[in-house]
Parts: C-alpha cells; structure tokens; sequence
C-alpha cells in the first residue's frame, strides 16, 4: 500500500517590494497562476489562485482587498463582479457554492517565498 | 349533518366576492353558497380595459382558482337566482336549484344603460360591461375603421382607450353634457382633459344627443338632434349604469322609483333577512357605482350578521384614475362654489395640468378639489378633506408644492390621525399600517400588502403607504442610518466634510481616524473618489484603493484585458487624429467601436500593452477620456450653427469648452452632459447629467436627466442666459452633487431623493439660499485649475510604469490566458 505524502516546496516569487502595499500582483509558476497580496495594514501577506471561479477569469490578484465581520476575516473582491473570498479559507463570502485555493507565504530577507503543495 | 346556518350570495362580481372573503376571514360558521350567471369566477372589472393589453382572464380573476372549493363555498357558475320564496326561505335558481337560505346577499351589481334609440338594435352597437362584451367588441373592431363611444363618463373614456387599444384609428367619444366626467370634475378640468385627449387622437363630441343609429342592418351613422351626423363602422354604448333589482321587485322587496334596491344603514332590504350590496343597492337615494363604497357594504353585511356594530352612513366618491395616461382626480365635495367656500385653482395648459382645491371660508379646512394632469398630491389631499386637518397658513402650497423654505408642514402623512382611511378599498387605517411597522417590525411595501391587505385592490394608496413605513421607522428609531459600509459610519457627505476639514490625505488616514476594520471594495474606491475630488491628486498614487478600472486607468472587459478612450471633447476630431487612433488600434490588434458619446473606443489591450499604447497617442496629441473614472465623460454636441441650417450658436465650440472645464474631475458617479444648437435637440442633451440647448436668447439649462435602465428627462434649471452665467451655474450645481451625493449615485437618483427637489435645488444654485455658491464655484475652480492627464504622467513616470505588468516575476510576459475570436474582420473577447 502506497502512502500519498503531501510536502511543502517553497518558490521565489519577487521581493517584497514588487507587490504594492495593500495591493496585489500575480505570480507566474509553471503553468498555474497565484495571487499575491501584501496586506500592509496587517503587516500580513497572503496568496490564492489568480482564476476567480465565477466567471473563469484571470482577476483576483487586481481586486480589492478589505476584511468583513467583527472578526475582521481578511478578504479579497473580484474586480469583474466583486465576488469576495476569504484570504484564509478561499471561501466564498458572497454565498456562492465555489471556493478558491489559497497557499502559504513566507518572507525571509525581503523575499517572497509561496509554499506549493507537491506530492510524492 | 351540516347544521350551519345558510347565507346564500346572488352574484358573483367584485362586491359578491368581497363579501365572501371578508366573511370567511371572521368565521367559518356559516355555510355559503353563490350563484354567478356568468362563466367565471369573479374578476376585476375596474382594470377590464387591461383584457386588450395582454392581460388573460386568469390575470383579472379576484380569486386563485380552487379557493371556492378550499373555503368550502359552493359556486354554481352559468347559474342565476330566479325566484325568492321568503315565506319558504329559498331561492330558485334556472337550472333549477332549490336553496335554503337563512340569509340571502344580493349582489346582483348593474347592467349597462341602453337608451331607447331608434336603430340601437343593429350590428355593431356594443355595450360595455363584461368580459364577454369586450370579446364581441375585439371580433367587431377588427373590422372597423372607426368608432365611437356613447357617453363620456369616466366608463366611456375607458371603453375609448380600449377601442384605441384595439387599433381604431379614429375613435369619437359623444356626451350628451356640455362637460366630459360630468359627475367627478367641473368645466376647466375639462376642457383640460379635452386637450390632453385631443393630442392622443380621440374626437370628443360634448352636447350632442343622438337620435337616430342609422344604416341598414348595421350601423353606418349616428344622427343627431342637431342635425349633424357622424359615420361609424361601431359603437359601444356607456351611458351609465341600470341596477338589476328584478330580482327583487320580483320577490315583493321595495325598490325606488328609478331602479335600485331600498336598504337600510346595516343593508337590510325590506326583508330584513334580504340584505343588498353594490351597484344594486339603493342607500339614501343613492347608487354608488364605484367598487369601494360596495366592498364597505359587504363589512357592514358581514359586520350585521355577526352581530357586531356596523353601519353605511354613505361613501365618499372621491376618485382618481388614469385614463389613457392621464391622472384625473377628484376628491371631498368638487363642485362646492363660492360664496360657500373659496377655491384656489391652477392651470398651465403648456403641461396640461389643472388643479383646484376648495377651502372653507374660515381657511381652516379643506373641502373638496380636482385634480387633471397630475393627481401625485391626491391622496395626501383626501386625507386632508377626511380627517379635517387645520390648513397650512399657505394653502396653495399643497397644490403649488413649497416654493421656498422650508418643506409645507402639518399636511404630511405622518400628522393624520391613526384612524385615517389609507387603503379604502380595504377598510385599512393609519394605525393598523403604522402597528404592523412598529410591532410586527413589517417593513416592505409587500409585507404590508401581505398582513395589512392595504394597497392590494386598486393600487392608489400605494405611495402613501410607502411614506408611512418610512415614517414611521424613522419614528421609533428604526431608521437604519445611511452609512457607507461596516467600515465606516458615516454618510459619504459626512466623511467628506471630516476628510475636508481635517486634511486627510490618505484612505489609512481616514481609516484609522474614522473607520474600523480594514475597509472593502465599498468604502476604498468612495474614500479615493472622496480624496480626488477634494485634493485632486494623482489616482495611481492610490492605486490599490481605486476601483477596477481607476486602478490600471483603463477598464477592464472579459477576458482581463482593457479598454482604452481618448478624449475627443466635444466628438470634434482632426482628420489626423483618426488617422493616429488607427494606426494604434492596427498596431495592437484592437477592436474598435464608437461609443455612446460620440468618441472612440479601442478593446482587447493586455495590461502589459497600456504605457506604450497611450504613450503614442499622448505623441498624437490626445489626452486620457477618463472612460475608466467616476467622473465626466463626454459632453456630446450636434454640429451647431457653424454648419447647420437650424442652428441658433456654435453648440459644438461649448461643448468643446464645457468638457474640457470639467474633464478629470472625480464625482460620486460618471457624468455626461450634452450641448445642442436648436430646441431639435440632436445632441439629446435632455437625457444628461447636464443639458445646454440653445435659444434665441441664449442657453436653456437643464440638469439631472439620466438614460440608462431608469431614463429620465432632465428638469429646466434656468432659461435664456448667457454662457458666463451658465458656467457659472453649472460649477455650482456639479460640485453641489459632488459634495453631497451618495457614491454611485448619479445625479437623477440625487435630485429624486433631494427634499424639495427641483424648486430646492434651484434654490441653492440659482438664488444662493444657502449661501455657499461663492465656496462652490472657488472649489471647483481649484480642481479645474490643477487638471492633469493622469496617463501623461504614467507614460513619463518609470515606477508608475512597472505597474503595468501580469506578472510579477515575468514582467514581459502577458497574460496566457487571455484569447480572441475574429468577427467581422476585427476580434472579440472570448465568450466566458
């Protein structure tokens, strides 16, 4: 019996600089698209796939980020139709079923590294 | 073994059916059985006229079907009570039904009015009265050229709306008065409503009486007393009403000497287990021949029979209606004339409007008016007259609105008292709509349909309930406030006054100082239109607070490429120029389009594209339209009098002066303004924020007209002045709205929600009753003073340049995803 291991690999994606404060840019890997955001005002960074399910269209890294809720859930909106998901979860908080994947970033010395599932 | 006791219902029309409904909603006691002679269940023959637009029968009927068989009331429709046996207490019906009854309802409503002319038996005279009727009468007209209707009574002005609808290209309306509606509105509001009907194609014949139908086997003719005659290929005869009391008079039941079942204040006939509802019913000498009045006699039936306290002390006949799309009204006693009352009245035949309101001597109260051309105020005015409310000092304020000042109070819906009849239709009080808003928390205009009933029979106290839910949560605090968003609570005019007067300068600023949260794709692009509007500095400074299309100043279409708009004031353009914008379009595989307001659209550019593709047509000496921006778009022109044979000024060199004033300017929402050289209006400047047309004197201005999903005529804020006073004018009004609007709302929907509307803001603008005209138009020369293209400076900036990118690690790269499809020898976006 054969055990999927699920492994973390960390990309350079550009250095903090690149991405605009509480903004967001979008960083090529391969064949897939991911969206970068640097939420200044948290001092957090977050990543998710650029496709906004909706509409299939290649737009969440130019939405808008914000938060909702007494929480203050951190969220991006879709600048085609302003859907707006969740940067934690990748749910949909406009209350559609689809959701968007999100993934992991680390700065080390002002570079921006995304950590990409791989599995052996 | 049914043992209830039986209430048997003859007739089955709006007051039959009333009474059912109203009965079983207080007690399910009482076993009930109808007959109705005709095929169908009851249907609503106040809107019969809407059979010819479309409407089905299924759409008039009162009832969803099955509701007879779920309240278990018998229904014997085709089917019609013929005899009354009282000693017996049963009915006898054509189809030879025998039918107990403990109590018996007529409601056997009223036929039509037939004169007794010679000819009036021939083909093609119709009456108008039932579904069946309107069935002969569509078969009939599709072969008739033209027609005419006997009677101009507010049922005759309905069947000649229907005969328009039918496609009778000439339609007559004869009336035996020297007045049209004789019975609701006096002679001016006649003759007002003659014209208005006049420009829609109806011949109106008053103080003529016919004496003869003439023509052989069908009619061909009416002749008159007059000795004139008029040919007819039809004629549908409304010359009143006929209540059918046969039954009665049958039965030994006393009815007056010109028709009409006698009954008492409880509706009791002279056989007090024989009640009579409706049209049938004669009360005090009188035959009400309106549905409400009928469905207040079905409660006080029901009310008797319940042994609850209940009387008709008489209906009050006030009316308004629409004919053929004009509001016609009257309301309380509309004929009271001098020396017993004093009447105010006003007439603009230019709208076609009259209004006459008739007030006690002492100026307390009102009495009574009509209304023609625009009845808005009726229901307001009839609660006047109901509930006796003391007169504002200025009574032709109700009429004439406010002009001036402050807002007429003391006639508001909100000071009547909580008995005051909104919805007489269905009997529903102030109070009761304002109690299901305070304690059921009912807030929706269909959630009061729904508990209260109000509004649900013939619509026209619909506005009145609408106010009273507004005012009344407004009252007990439940006014939900007007915030910006969970961000910020705050109006956007009330955060643009703390951003103002505390020299913010940036959406964290204002954030940290004002908001909570870390803002949404609400609050960001309000802040940054807020910001530009009051400091004009540059949007890509602010990039990731601007809306999707601010952020890369160009918008964005499917697919995630972009759309580009140079400025072509006024829709003037060089031979040159065109040249260059091809020669960009050519070069980046474009499509391109003209838009809307007369400039030139070029789709399908990759976002990695825009730099170098604005900065050959900044080489070419255009300037970014701001297409991208909540701000002004084009200022559309005819060719003016430079070339036109009808023009009266150079409409095109305004247009040209007024875009280039305004361009750049961030507001709540997009702008467009149009200038046109002659009252032709080709430049359609009527449908824009700001409309400049051309007089012999000077300009008229017109301001917040609005195409799009609601259109509407912008509204005439000065006439005749010339261009400095204009501009003048116009700054005002623009950075009014810019200073005061909600965010995304365009000036139409700033003006409609503005209190005191049009006469206030003409006010402020015009008459500075606010005194800030001097700060408006410094304001706004500061933002026309520190105008810049924002794409001129993107194309020199090297940082802001870099922005322009897919991705962030592949700058070179554009975005793989992005695919067209040919069409007609260009490209489209790819369907997603």
């Amino acid at each position: 019996m054969e055990i999927a291991v699920e492994t973390l690999k960390w990309i350079l994606a550009c250095t903090t600089a690149d991405v605009p404060e509480n903004g967001g840019a979008c960083v090529k890997h391969g064949d897939e698209q991911i969206a970068l955001f640097n939420f200044t005002r948290r001092n957090e960074w977050y990543a998710t796939q650029n496709l906004c399910p909706h509409k299939q269209q290649m737009a969440l890294s130019r939405g808008m980020i914000g938060s909702t809720g007494e929480e203050c859930e951190p969220k991006v909106a879709c600048p085609f139709h302003k859907k707006t998901f969740s940067l934690i979860s990748g749910e949909c908080l406009s209350g559609e079923e689809y959701e968007i994947k999100t993934y992991p970033v680390r700065i080390i010395d002002d570079k921006v590294y995304i950590g990409i599932k791989e599995t052996a | 073994m049914n043992k209830k006791p039986i209430i048997v219902v003859a007739g089955n029309g709006m007051v039959g059916y009333k009474f059912c409904e109203k009965l079983i909603s207080k007690t399910t006691d009482y076993q009930v059985v109808v007959f109705g002679e005709e095929p169908r269940p009851a249907y609503d023959r106040v809107h019969l006229s809407e059979y010819f637009n479309g409407k089905t029968a299924e759409d008039l009927s009162m009832s969803p079907s099955g509701w007879y068989e779920a309240n278990n009331i018998q229904l014997h429709l085709n089917d019609v009570v013929q005899e009354i046996n009282r000693t017996e207490k049963t009915v006898h019906s054509l189809k030879g039904t025998v039918q107990k009854y403990d109590y018996l309802v007529l409601a056997t409503g009223s036929s039509a009015f037939v004169p007794d002319i010679p000819g009036i038996e021939k083909d093609g005279v119709f009456v108008y009265r039932t579904i069946e009727d309107l069935e002969l009468i569509s078969n009939y007209a599709a072969k008739s050229r033209n027609g005419a209707v006997m009677g101009g009574g507010l049922l005759g002005l309905e069947a000649a709306k229907a005969l328009l609808d039918l496609g009778i290209k000439e339609t007559h309306v004869i009336e035996f008065a020297p007045r049209l509606m004789p019975r609701q509105i006096d002679q001016p509001g006649s003759a007002m409503l003659q014209m208005k009907l006049k420009e829609l194609g109806l011949h109106i014949h008053l103080n003529k009486s016919t004496a003869k139908i003439a023509g052989d086997g069908k009619i061909e003719a009416l002749e008159f007393t007059d000795e004139t005659s008029l040919a007819v290929d039809m004629l549908v005869i409304s010359a009143g009403i006929r209540p059918r009391d046969e039954l009665a008079k049958l039965s030994g039941l006393e009815v007056g000497t010109r028709g009409g079942i006698v009954v008492n204040d409880y509706m009791q006939t002279s056989d007090d287990d024989i009640f009579a509802i409706g049209e049938c019913a004669l009360h005090s000498g009188m035959i009400y021949g309106l549905v409400a009045p009928g469905y207040e006699m079905a409660d006080v039936v029901v009310a008797k029979i319940l042994d609850s306290d209940k009387s008709f002390t008489g209906f009050d006949m006030s009316t308004k209606l629409k004919l053929i799309g004009i509001d016609v009204a009257s309301f309380g006693d509309p004929f009271i004339n001098n020396p017993d009352c004093k009447i105010i009245a006003f007439e603009d035949t230019n709208k076609g409007i009259y209004k006459r309101i008739n007030i006690s001597n002492d100026g307390k109260n009102l009495l009574g008016g009509i209304l023609i051309g625009d009845a808005d105020d009726y229901n307001i005015l009839l609660q006047n007259v109901k509930n006796r409310i003391t007169l504002p000092e200025n009574p032709e304020d109700l009429i004439l609105g406010a002009r001036g000042g402050a807002a007429t109070e003391g006639s508001g819906v909100m000071s009547l008292p909580d008995d005051a009849m909104i919805c007489s239709c269905e009997s529903v009080s102030k109070g009761a709509i304002c109690d299901a808003v305070k304690l059921d928390n009912i807030t929706s205009l269909d959630g009061i349909k729904k508990c209260t009933k109000a509004g649900t029979c013939c619509g026209g106290c619909v506005p009145l309930v609408k106010d009273l839910i507004n005012g009344t949560m407004k009252e007990s605090g439940l006014y939900v406030k007007n915030v910006l968003c969970e961000h910020f609570d705050y109006s956007r005019q009330e955060l643009m006054d703390l951003i103002r007067m505390n020299n913010v300068r940036s959406y964290d600023e204002a954030l940290d100082h004002y908001g909570k949260g870390d803002g949404c794709e609400t609050c960001k692009p309000a802040v940054a239109s807020i910001l530009s509007s009051l400091w004009n500095d540059l949007i890509v400074k602010q990039a990731p607070i601007q809306d999707s299309n601010d952020r890369y100043l160009a918008n964005i279409q499917k697919g995630g490429t972009y759309s580009v708009v140079p400025r072509i004031p006024g829709g003037e353009i060089t031979p040159d120029k065109l040249i260059a914008i091809g020669q960009v379009a050519k070069k980046y595989n474009l499509y391109t389009k003209i838009t809307g307001g007369q400039r030139i659209d070029l789709f399908g550019a990759h976002v990695n594209d825009l730099p170098a593709i604005w900065e050959e047509l900044i080489e070419a000496g255009f300037e970014s339209g701001h297409a991208y921006g909540k701000s002004l778009r084009t200022v559309k022109s005819c060719v003016g009098s430079t070339w036109c044979r009808f023009g009266l000024h150079d409409s095109v060199s305004f247009a040209i002066e007024i875009e280039e004033r305004y361009k750049g300017i961030r507001s709540p929402h997009k702008l467009k303004g149009g200038v046109s050289g002659c009252i032709r209006e080709c430049a359609e400047a009527q449908a824009k924020d700001f409309g400049i047309i051309a007089t012999d004197k000077g300009w008229n201005l017109y301001v917040c007209g609005n195409g799009g999903s609601k259109p509407q005529h912008a509204l005439l804020l000065a006439s005749d002045i010339d261009k400095e006073t204009l501009v003048k004018y116009l700054d005002r009004f623009l950075m009014f709205y810019i200073k005061t609007a909600d965010p995304l709302a365009r000036t139409a929907t700033w003006l409609n929600k503005m209190e005191g509307g049009l006469s206030y803001l003409k006010n402020v603008i015009i008459n500075d009753s606010l005194g800030i005209c001097e700060q408006l138009e410094e304001e706004m020369q500061g933002l026309v003073d520190s105008f810049h293209c924002e794409w001129k400076e993107v194309v020199q900036n090297e940082e802001l340049r870099k922005r322009f990118v897919h991705f962030v690690n592949a700058p070179e790269e554009k975005d793989p995803s992005v695919d067209f499809d040919p069409m007609r020898d260009q490209v489209k976006a790819k369907e997603w």
